[in-house]
């Protein structure tokens, strides 16, 4: 039994709160987060294949079909977003919904929507990042240390 | 020499008792689907309000709710001696722009989401003080308004924790005066903020709970009485998982409350909304209050209520740099007359 008391000194009562909190509040449901976001994010995928597919159907090359195709899905997800529906498939996928590129195009056209009521520059200019932002500079700082390590080792010759 | 009219540590009462002579409540759709629905009296349609940005529709209903509420007294904005209210957002604009609007004389506050109870409190001192006999009490939050401000973009894709609470678009107000008829404000226990080391901003609960069960504690010591005196002792907005903390700690404390121990935060919705745990924001504690409550009292299924409203005061600059945060909790004594 967890107990917290005012004779306690501060430092206890913390640690001994802390334990009741974590045995009062929900377990986050993990199966069923994860089943979700599997089947969730494997559609959007299954979706962004089908439609490199059929771009290439039309003779583009492969790297041009699947720039085709994430246009597609980047646009798809903005129009969602604007709708108002993006974030409801979310709260049910979670990174199903996050991790997809269509997830990175929700985290520009929302706080493009968000911020407009404070003007094009200081509004969405300034604030178009807030959510993008840290995903792009560490996956640009990964990129680099990456490079720098392939650089050195030669990796895959 | 102790003051005159305070009791215990932290405990004032009221040598003349001010009478809550009207109230009025606004909310959004979500609330007005609730299951306090009807106790509220105009329900928003479209919660941009037919304004421009969410902060507007926000002042929008605390304006409309504060004239409401001096209508329904037969007052003009004139004959009101003070304003007292605030809100969420930063500097309090809603509370700040209303009262230009109005014109009365205006003193703002902030106490998160415990402002109304910090309201009603100073108000009743005003005026059992001899300082006013009429004042305006409100406040208003907006869930997209503190969205923004304290998290993510509306239309973000987030996964919420089960324990997060879900911020009540409203707003209430309140006429407090010397005389009149209606339910009277008895006794007000002001609040210590309190930090048990909890540093996350979803689990507003969490947070919560320690400082209402200080007040709950210190409120019952200061006036002598048991938990059993009250009809209902109601909190703001701690949510199911925050109430049952703060049973946890009174119980601990020696003080038994269970059947009695409500929250605004949990009574506003209906778990069919999804609101997982429940309302808060400034309007939680505000509408449920000045609706359901004030209207109980009235009708005399209840006869006195104790009214604890909690607020975590924290900025988002604050929890970015790690700080924990620190909770507080008013509590009002409300009785039926």
């Amino acid at each position: 039994m967890v107990e917290v008391k005012d004779s306690q000194p501060m430092e206890i009562r913390k640690r001994e709160y802390q334990k009741l909190v974590q045995q009062v509040i929900p377990r986050p449901t993990v199966g069923r987060n994860v089943f979700w976001a599997f089947v969730v994010g494997g559609l959007i995928s299954l979706l962004g294949q089908g439609l490199m597919n059929f771009f290439a159907g039309f003779g583009l090359p492969l790297t041009e079909a699947g720039a085709a195709a994430s246009a597609v899905l980047v646009f798809l997800s903005a129009f969602l977003t604007g709708l108002g529906v993006y974030d409801e498939i979310a709260k049910f996928a979670g990174a199903g919904a996050i991790v997809p590129i269509t997830g990175f195009a929700n985290s520009m056209v929302a706080p493009a929507m968000e911020y407009r009521a404070e003007g094009l520059v200081l509004g969405v200019g300034a604030r178009l990042f807030t959510v993008a932002g840290p995903v792009l500079v560490f996956g640009i700082v990964t990129a680099w240390a990456i490079g720098i390590l392939y650089y050195l080792f030669r990796l895959g010759g | 020499m102790p003051a005159p009219k305070k009791n215990g540590l932290q405990t004032v009462w009221f040598q003349s008792p001010p009478v809550i002579i009207s109230t009025a409540t606004i909310v959004g759709g979500k609330e007005g689907q609730g299951p306090l629905g009807q106790t509220f009296d105009k329900v928003l349609e479209d919660n941009y309000y037919g304004e421009k940005s969410w902060e507007k529709a926000e002042q929008r209903m605390l304006e409309e709710a504060m004239q409401m509420a001096i209508e329904r007294a037969g007052l003009q904005p004139q004959n009101v001696d003070f304003m007292l209210g605030g809100d969420l957002l930063n500097q309090i604009i809603s509370a700040s722009f209303t009262a230009r609007n109005l014109g009365i004389p205006y003193l703002g506050l902030y106490g998160a989401c415990a402002t109304m109870y910090e309201g009603l409190a100073l108000g009743a001192m005003l005026i059992d003080g001899g300082f006013a006999d009429k004042v305006l009490v409100g406040v208003s939050s907006h869930f997209a308004t503190a969205e923004r401000q304290f998290r993510y973009p509306t239309e973000q894709g987030v996964q919420r924790p089960l324990y997060a609470s879900w911020t009540v678009t409203g707003a209430a107000a309140a006429i407090l005066a010397r005389e009149g008829n209606g339910p009277v404000v008895t006794h007000a226990t002001i609040g210590r903020a309190i930090d048990f080391g909890q540093g996350d901003p979803q689990n507003m609960g969490a947070v919560m709970a320690p400082a209402a069960a200080d007040t709950i504690a210190r409120h019952l010591a200061d006036t002598q009485r048991s938990p059993d005196y009250y009809d209902l002792i109601v909190t703001g907005d701690l949510g199911t998982y925050g109430r049952e903390l703060a049973e946890t700690l009174l119980r601990q404390k020696g003080y038994e409350v269970g059947g009695r121990l409500y929250d605004c935060g949990v009574m506003i919705y209906s778990p069919e909304q999804d609101p997982h745990a429940g309302g808060s924001g400034c309007a939680c504690s505000g509408v449920v209050t000045c609706g359901y409550l004030i209207k109980q009292l009235k009708a005399g299924c209840i006869k006195r209520f104790l009214g604890v409203a909690t607020g975590a005061l924290f900025s988002q600059c604050s929890f970015q740099q790690g700080e924990t945060i620190p909770a507080i909790a008013h509590a009002v004594v409300v009785e039926g007359r």
